[in-house]
């Protein structure tokens, strides 16, 4: 997989402001690079730095100020619905059950929507069917109070996944989950990116966490945020949980943190 | 019946406990009946003017529902508007402000000019006087929508009416349903504030004549009828509540 797919996600000295005149704000600076199909990427960086303003950038929520962001060779002007979001409070519905929270984005994307009323079951199905596949197959009937931490925050990566979006953005999604349940959803996390084939963008900032997940790391500077470091991560696949402990990853996780916060 | 000794023996207790104390300092102190009748006293007077406590209690009902279901209609529709668009809130906001501030005893006159004695005035009190709290909980529901949740919709090509009709709405109802509770008791008090001014029926018109009679008991069982279908249309709009916003309460670890 690594870097060999096609291009997918280009930018290309893409920098992005928020606000006019004396308030305008420099989130990201000359942002340039290539997330291909398929290939996993990590963005980390210094809180503030616009690692979501990124995110918002690539998912058409926030227009570029200058240079040229486009998806599949088009120019991105304004959402696509290619792209599926979850962040690191789940923000699930709570008035839905797991199921009907997680066929929530079906019933705004075309062309399900206007097939919902006639397929509801068959969604239904593949709902219930994606939540049986990180394990919360006895949960899909239960509201969102009745749900752990980290079972809403899969439940928030099923919402994300059901239109199957060509990338899955997290940002910071298992940021308020403890050490353990952390690391089930890494492993829930890889296996999704596995068997799907998706292209994944994290953004995150536990640096073992990007080099457990990531075929490319890239470090951002303090805002506006640039790119100081794009760190490739060869460590073989299916990575093991056993890895994290070993001398090459530590010697990664150490690299990346030597390029935080001193530029 | 976890909570019985809280939900039904404490309250039970109390209310009874402050009937009995009523009793006391009206022998204790002797006071005459012109000025506070004894609770029997009040208790005789409901069985004896019966049909006209339960003729004018069905009037005032009848205004308030009217009153209430107006209100809820224009507080829903002008909430959404609000909440929806910070152009129609900032066009409308000073205005309602202003209009919240004027006491709704001095439109009453106004409102007995334009459509005479009878009950048109009080029905329109009543909806004057509640839909100012059910705007503001409705408009204040749907601006508190989180947004990532926004984010997540609007990345996969949500319209606004989308994101207001998944979202918005059904978030705002928890804070609708909180606000009819406060609603009904202010168009109760309105339609009775206005039958009291200018009516033909209804309690507050019924303790009016009462009062002009020196009939104290009847004043005082026109009071107690006022509470009793105070509490029922309370009680009623907390069921409604409970009923369709069952998951803010769940979700708080309440219910
Ligand atoms: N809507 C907005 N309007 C104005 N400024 C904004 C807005 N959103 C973010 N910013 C500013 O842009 C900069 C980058 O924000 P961003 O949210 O992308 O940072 P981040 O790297 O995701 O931070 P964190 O790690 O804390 O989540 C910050 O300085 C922030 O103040
Ligand atoms: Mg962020």
């Amino acid at each position: 997989m690594m870097n060999a797919g096609e291009s997918l996600v280009v930018l290309d000295h893409v920098s992005m402001t928020y606000g006019h005149g004396k308030h305008a704000v420099k989130a990201v600076d000359d942002l340039t690079l290539t997330i291909h199909k398929g290939e996993f990427i990590a963005v980390v960086g210094p809180s503030g730095c616009g690692k979501s303003s990124m995110m918002k950038l690539i998912s058409g929520l926030k227009p570029t100020s200058e240079g040229v962001l486009s998806i599949e060779g088009k120019r991105v002007t304004g959402p696509i619905n290619k792209v599926g979001m979850a962040f690191q409070a789940a923000n699930l519905l709570p008035w839905r059950t797991a199921v009907d929270n997680v066929l929530l984005p079906l019933e705004i994307v075309e062309p399900h929507r206007s097939r919902m009323g006639r397929e509801k079951a068959a969604y239904r199905h593949k709902a219930r069917a994606l939540l049986a596949s990180v394990g919360l197959g006895e949960f899909t009937e239960k509201f969102p109070w009745q749900l752990s931490g980290g079972m809403q925050q899969r439940t928030s990566i099923c919402r994300a996944l059901i239109h199957e979006p060509e990338i899955l953005m997290l940002d910071e999604p298992f940021g308020a989950l403890d050490a353990f349940t952390r690391e089930e959803l890494w492993c829930m996390t890889r296996d999704i990116h596995q068997s799907r084939g998706v292209t994944a963008m994290l953004v995150t900032h536990d640096l073992r966490e990007a080099v457990f997940l990531a075929d490319t790391v890239y470090v951002m500077s303090d805002r506006p945020g640039k790119i100081v470091k794009v760190q490739t991560i060869n460590l073989p696949r299916p990575r093991d949980l056993e890895i994290t402990y070993e001398k090459p990853f530590q010697d990664l996780v150490h690299e990346l943190r030597s390029h935080i916060g001193k530029h | 019946m976890k909570h019985w000794k809280e939900n039904i023996l404490a309250p039970l207790a109390f209310t009874v406990a402050l009937i009995v104390l009523w009793d006391i300092a009206c022998v204790l102190f002797g006071l005459p009946a012109t000025v506070l009748p004894t609770p029997s006293a009040v208790a005789k007077a409901l069985v004896q003017y019966w049909p006209a406590v339960w003729t004018n209690s069905l009037q005032t009902l009848m205004t308030t529902l009217l009153g209430f279901g107006l209100a809820i209609v224009f507080g829903l529709i002008l909430g959404v508007a609000i909440g929806w668009s910070k152009l129609i809130y900032g066009a409308l906001y000073p205005v309602m402000i202003a209009f919240n501030a004027v006491p709704k005893v001095a439109v009453v006159p106004i409102l007995i000019i334009w459509f005479g004695i009878g009950t048109i005035p009080a029905i329109f009190t009543a909806f004057l006087i509640s839909f100012f709290p059910i705007v503001v909980n409705v408009a204040t529901g749907l601006a508190t929508t989180e947004p990532e949740l926004q984010d997540v919709l609007r990345a996969l090509g949500a319209s606004k009416l989308d994101v207001v009709r998944k979202v918005g709405i059904p978030r705002s109802m928890p804070y609708f349903f909180g606000s009819l509770k406060v609603a009904i008791t202010l168009a109760f008090v309105g339609s009775v504030v206005s039958e009291t001014i200018g009516a033909n029926s209804g309690l507050g018109k019924m303790m009016l004549d009462a009062q002009a009679g020196f009939n104290v008991e009847l004043v005082f069982a026109g009071v107690a009828a006022l509470a009793i279908l105070g509490i029922a249309l309370y009680a009623l709009t907390a069921l409604v509540e409970k009923r369709f916003t069952g998951w803010a309460f769940r979700a708080e670890g309440i219910g």
